[in-house]
């Protein structure tokens, strides 16, 4: 176990990258806390794969350095480094038992049989496949199979972090959450550092206690997902978390005062820095309100999912989301929108620009 | 790594020097050959190959091992196609044996059905024609052929077959237009594999013609014998064999391997 | 999965109409020709199972089957093992691929006695390359027209050029389709290069190569173009396998029936090995 420094890490795969662009990952400085439960969350293509065959040693950097408790491994293979990783499609070996393949790691690193036997008894009881144990593992069902990977990476008493790249994908949706409490489960026990890949939010979200989320090659915010949810501090993170995403409005700036066509909007508080480039509004659908006085819209559609209502307007040629509850207004109304103040921030060039104010009527 | 690639290169080596040695030999004057050892052609001639191009007895053998191979490959896939498809399709009476016993005709030694095969092809009277050969090699490529395809057309998910009919496709067309081109990959595989092993083989070709549709390879072992040794002349025509292949083998590089995987061969 | 449909048959009808064609009626008149005995003329006597009992006590047969089963098994114990090594260092991918392969394949391109004649014409002793090289410059005293040694090696040695790439090929494509998170796995793992080796490539290649090994088998033992070519059977009858001992008989000496005898015998053989070692290399994916 072990605290993971990432220092000014960039990694292109070309070999002489010319612009910003052909780097996967443009510049990350991060560090994972001992026993943490972290998620690395973007679309596909965001570099977090990359990000994660660094830590693991399957890839070496273009520049920067990894450190391990100060260590330096940039350049250690992967079986140097004790870390453990689950892969996207359950890695089996096929010709073995399911006991072999729980034995194996242990058995390249020389471990006598009787430390073998403990170890692997101990984690087929956590995982629940005691009574496999004596089954070839070519036949076992994929969350299965997925179990026996994860249980391969957790065998070694002394691994410092456990790697999961989309490790539900090939699983079935209704036992996708058996297997997520079970990882959460599995990761009080063994107090082992997790970092899981995914582009899925509710799999990151249910997961972590510290999200972070990428996007082209960039860590553009780490936090709580409550923070992630409340206060996203890119428009990115506004848009790709939540469902429906925050609603992003262009708007410009008159003597700090924002304006959306011609109606000024309150925002939570003062402007830091300087307002130069792209500014946008962005407010969360949850709270965007139906009133009788605000900005003037026109109801484009409204959708019943369940717990609520999300009702679509559009404003001045912008599609703006609310999420009410009670009698929803009818598809063509006239409405008028009020956006929780404190709720409403400033983005310039996609990044947060407004600093919360408390006492902020 | 690169310790490694050491050993495709030898490999490879081995494979060239007896290529290189027939080439080599069919650029040699017979009296080169004769008066001893040269590693290259020290007087290079095209004499050998201005013999093989001029004489009818010589070029018309390649006319006629193209001749039945193409006949040969065309009637193997279009009567495999059908077949293969109903394999990987449908289930009906006896087909997990017809299949195999498709497949055991893959393993009958050619030297067995030689003197039937002649007599056999005289009594329908079809003895040294093209025809007689290309549908005797059907004996080992209509099989292949199907193994093949089949193993392509069981990588088609069936809905492709259910979405063309519910868009209104009667089944030839929906075949013709629709799934043979999703196979066709699969299709220039087993058509190489039938090229190939019709191309090569020369025991039951050499057995059903006489002069009409003699082959090449057939032609080269008369010349040797009667002419003398003219290994010259042998090495040519031994050089202008492998041409077709490499041809061949060039239009289906990078289907080579997956189709090997794919289609079991 | 598949439907029930008996109208496949008529998909069918075209493959079973060809190639009855041309393995029934000839595999009928082998097994006409088994039983009697002909003086020419076409008179035939019947004669029973005795030309069976004949052959499988005589002493020619037995030795031709013999060296079938020992070049059969040399080359199969050279060219399995050889292959997957081969497969094995090929790179993955890139420009060089598809020329390797290729390049590869071209031997089994080439027609079966340009193949006999090309490895004639290299081992000549004074004029071929390999014939000169070891004969002047290793100073080894090789003529496989002479020495039944020598005539082995070279035949033994023609098929390994002339057959390993399929074995490479297959194996080639079995390893390609290994998934990349395998190695990466078995990385994290801590398996060696033979672990990596054992677990994974092996296993994955088990499919490809038993189709590798029984094409391998059936091919060899049913060879005839390349050694006749090559050695004619000789020096002496050293190299005188199945399918040439049977040419001899059926068309040399025109002794019909026991020749078909023997066709049945030779093609039961080829036939049961196959189907035994299909047998035992797929039972292992039931349990």
């Amino acid at each position: 176990m072990a605290k993971i420094t990432l220092s000014t890490l960039r990694h292109s795969y070309y070999p002489n990258p010319k612009s910003d662009s052909e780097y996967a990952l443009k510049e990350v400085d991060l560090d994972w806390t001992d026993g943490g439960a972290y998620a690395l969350l973007g679309p596909s293509g965001c570099g977090k794969s990359t990000l994660l065959n660094i830590i693991s040693g399957l890839l070496v950097p273009s520049e920067g350095k990894i450190l391990f408790d100060g260590k330096d491994v940039t350049h250690l293979p992967p079986d140097q480094r004790n870390i453990a990783q689950v892969f996207q499609f359950p890695v089996i070996y096929d010709t073995m038992t399911v006991y072999d393949n729980l034995a194996f790691p242990l058995r390249n690193r020389g471990r006598d049989e009787d430390t073998v036997r403990e170890r692997v008894m101990a984690i087929a009881e956590m995982l629940e496949v005691t009574d496999m144990l004596n089954t070839r593992a070519a036949g076992l069902s994929p969350d299965n199979k997925q179990k026996i990977s994860m249980g391969r990476g957790l065998v070694r008493e002394d691994v410092n972090v456990v790697m999961f790249d989309e490790p539900l994908t090939v699983i079935d949706p209704h036992l996708k959450w058996k297997l997520r409490s079970k990882l959460k489960e599995l990761h009080q026990r063994v107090k082992a550092t997790m970092i899981y890949v995914t582009h899925d939010q509710t799999e990151a979200l249910t997961f972590a206690d510290q999200v972070v989320v990428m996007q082209l090659g960039e860590v553009v915010q780490i936090g709580t997902p409550v923070e992630l949810f409340e206060r996203p501090a890119h428009t990115f993170v506004g848009h790709f978390i939540g469902s429906p995403g925050m609603n992003i409005l262009p708007c410009t700036l008159q003597n700090s005062v924002a304006m959306f066509g011609d109606q000024p909007v309150a925002l939570e508080g003062p402007i830091h820095g300087s307002a130069n480039g792209t500014t946008e509004i962005g407010v969360r659908p949850e709270f965007v309100s139906l009133s009788t006085a605000g900005l003037p819209a026109t109801v484009t559609k409204v959708s019943d999912v369940g717990r609520h209502i999300v009702v679509e307007c559009n404003a001045q040629g912008t599609k703006i989301n609310a999420v009410i509850e009670g009698t929803p207004p009818a598809k063509g109304d006239a409405v008028h929108l009020q956006f929780r103040q404190d709720q409403t921030r400033l983005y310039v060039d996609g990044w947060l620009a407004t600093t919360a104010q408390e006492a902020a009527a | 790594m690169k310790k490694r690639t050491i050993v495709p290169i030898v490999y490879i080596l081995f494979l060239m020097l007896p290529i290189y040695w027939l080439v080599a030999m069919s650029f040699k004057t017979t009296n080169e050959i004769l008066s001893g050892f040269s590693l290259f052609p020290q007087t290079f001639t095209l004499d050998n190959y201005k013999t093989i191009f001029t004489d009818p007895s010589w070029y018309w053998g390649y006319i006629n091992s193209i001749a039945y191979v193409s006949i040969n490959t065309v009637i193997s896939i279009a009567v495999a196609l059908p077949a293969a498809y109903a394999f990987s399709r449908y289930r009906f009476l006896g087909d997990k044996q017809l299949f195999f016993w498709l497949l055991t005709n893959r393993m009958a030694p050619a030297a067995v059905f030689a003197l039937p095969f002649f007599q056999l092809y005289s009594a329908v009277e079809l003895f040294d024609t093209y025809l007689a050969v290309a549908l005797a090699h059907c004996l080992f490529n209509i099989p292949l052929s199907v193994w093949i395809l089949e193993g392509f057309m069981g990588g088609i998910p069936k809905e492709l077959d259910e979405t063309a009919y519910v868009d209104g496709y009667s089944f030839p067309r929906f075949f013709a237009t629709i799934f043979i081109p999703s196979i066709k990959a699969g299709v220039g595989v087993a058509a190489f594999f039938c090229f190939m092993f019709s191309w090569v083989e020369l025991l039951l070709a050499k057995t059903l013609t006489a002069v009409a549709a003699k082959p090449i390879a057939a032609t080269m072992t008369k010349t040797a014998s009667s002419a003398g040794y003219e290994l010259g002349l042998l090495a040519a025509a031994g050089t202008l064999t492998i041409i077709p292949g490499a041809i061949v083998i060039y239009f289906v590089r990078n289907y080579i391997a997956k189709g090997f995987a794919m289609g079991r061969v | 999965m598949k439907t029930e449909n008996q109208k496949a048959w008529f998909f069918v009808l075209p493959v079973l109409i060809l190639v009855a064609f041309n393995a029934l009626i000839p595999m009928m008149t082998v097994v006409n020709y088994s039983v009697q005995e002909t003086f020419g003329d076409n008179v035939f006597f019947w004669q029973g199972l005795d030309w069976f009992q004949q052959i499988l006590r005589s002493d020619r047969f037995h030795a031709a089957l013999g060296r079938q089963f020992m070049f059969t098994f040399l080359i199969l114990i050279i060219e399995i093992p050889l292959g997957i090594a081969i497969a094995l260092s090929m790179p993955r991918k890139g420009f060089w691929v598809p020329v390797c392969l290729v390049l590869m394949a071209l031997p089994m391109l080439i027609p079966w006695n340009v193949v006999g004649a090309m490895w004639n014409i290299f081992t000549l002793p004074d004029i071929g390359l390999l014939g000169y090289f070891l004969n002047h410059v290793l100073g080894i005293n090789y003529d496989m027209t002479q020495d039944p040694v020598a005539a082995w090696v070279t035949i033994v040695t023609m098929d390994v050029w002339h057959w390993t790439s399929l074995v490479v090929l297959l194996a080639y494509a079995g390893l390609v389709s290994i998934p990349d998170a395998y190695y990466q796995a078995a990385k994290i793992d801590g398996a060696s290069n033979w672990s990596v080796f054992r677990f994974i490539q092996l296993p994955k290649m088990k499919t490809v190569l038993t189709i590798a090994i029984l094409l391998r088998f059936m091919d060899s033992f049913n060879i005839y173009t390349e050694p006749f070519v090559l050695t004619g059977g000789g020096p002496g009858n050293s190299t005188t396998l199945l399918s040439i001992d049977l040419v001899k008989i059926a068309l040399g000496q025109f002794d019909l029936g026991p020749a078909a005898a023997m066709s049945l015998i030779y093609f039961a053989i080829t036939l049961l090995v196959s189907w035994l070692f299909y047998t035992v290399m797929t039972k292992d994916d039931q349990t």
